[in-house]
């Protein structure tokens, strides 16, 4: 069932993709090309919007909201508890001396005892905080305005956001996830990597739009 | 099987273990350093602490293959360390120790938290120790121990 489930979420996902490509080349064709403010163009706009649906549902998985918080600690498993033994953030959102991420987190993932690891491991910063302080994960409009404010994202226009979701390891991990200590492999997002990628070029070369709701 | 080589306390190592085999292990039962603690085995107690490349590091779910080259202090060497001195000095004067089972782990966050931040709050020293356990309860004594080593810190 899980593995039918997820094979209708990749269905859905190319259809939808291949719609929005469809659309850009038509959108192409008709000269009204991509560009940078290619929100302007309401088939690629939505073609965009398509994508960033796709993006979002990755973004909001446990595996990536989990270090997304708007608290002072990250969260843990699919059920996104708290994380075990008072880990808090800390000024730098990598823990704090004496209990720093690194204290268990390496650089690669434990199999033998079910840490998680990658390079680097901390929490996003709290500007990029995509839960609110009831641990309730903010909407698709809100966390697009958040990721698209250069503010608040470390100054990544749309090709950094993209280069971001590609090569940043800890993105990465997220799609590799390891075991557990029970020997139980993590959850994956709805995506592969590759159709997450593909799915934030599609947004960003539709001009990173945002859904209007709130 | 496979080979390792570790810098422990200053000091070269080789072991042939297991890849997945954690450092708790390799330092107690290869290289018998036992004064490294095993409480619960899943980073959830802290009397495993040591330090990997200065960070204070829970050595039952750190792999021997993930270490590389960072070198390895321990309980047995931290009293090298003019920091660990001070703590390990503080712990005598304020007699913390009762069953003393925890200690070496709380010693190893102890001087951690002190090497980074040297005047540390009463909050500072919750959020830092707190995921080092003590049975005994002696909570107010480890506090005690670390403002003491605080004040003769330089």
């Amino acid at each position: 069932m899980v593995r039918s489930g997820r094979a209708m979420v990749r269905l859905f996902f190319f259809v939808l993709v291949g719609c929005a490509e469809w659309s850009a080349t038509l959108a192409g064709a008709q000269g009204q090309g991509l560009s940078s403010k290619g929100t302007d163009n309401p088939t690629t706009r939505d073609a965009g919007l398509v994508a960033w649906q796709q993006v979002y549902s990755v973004l909001t998985h446990p595996r990536c909201i989990n270090c997304h918080t708007a608290t002072n600690y990250p969260q843990q498993g699919d059920d996104r508890h708290r994380h075990l033994v008072n880990v808090v953030r800390g000024t730098e959102d990598k823990g704090v001396p004496g209990l720093n991420c690194a204290t268990c987190h390496q650089g690669a993932n434990a199999d033998s005892t079910g840490v998680p690891g990658a390079p680097n491991w901390h929490l996003a910063p709290l500007s990029m905080k995509w839960q609110d302080l009831n641990d309730k994960i903010l909407s698709s409009a809100e966390v697009c305005r958040s990721i698209t404010d250069r503010s608040k994202n470390h100054n990544l226009d749309g090709t950094g956001l993209l280069k971001h979701h590609a090569e940043e390891p800890l993105v990465r991990w997220a799609f590799q996830p390891g075991h557990s200590r029970d020997g139980t492999a993590r959850a994956l997002p709805p995506l592969t990597h590759d159709e997450f990628v593909a799915a934030t070029r599609t947004w960003v070369e539709a001009g990173t739009p945002c859904p209007q709701k709130r | 099987m496979e080979t390792y080589k570790l810098t422990v306390n200053g000091q070269p190592k080789e072991v042939t273990v297991n890849s997945g085999t954690p450092l708790l292990w390799v330092l107690r039962e290869e290289l018998k350093m036992t004064g490294t603690k095993y409480g619960c085995g899943i980073a959830a107690c802290g009397a495993c602490t040591v330090h990997l490349a200065g960070v204070a590091t829970r050595s039952c779910v750190v792999p021997v293959s993930l270490i590389g080259d960072r070198p390895i202090v321990t309980i047995e060497g931290i009293g090298q360390d003019p920091v660990g001195r001070l703590v390990q000095d503080a712990w005598v004067s304020e007699d913390v120790v009762q069953c003393g089972y925890c200690q070496s782990g709380q010693i190893m966050g102890a001087v951690a938290l002190l090497k980074s931040t040297p005047k540390p709050t009463d909050a500072n020293i919750e959020e830092s120790m707190g995921g080092n356990i003590c049975r005994c309860g002696t909570y107010p004594r480890i506090r005690q121990a670390i403002k003491t080593a605080s004040r003769q810190l330089k």
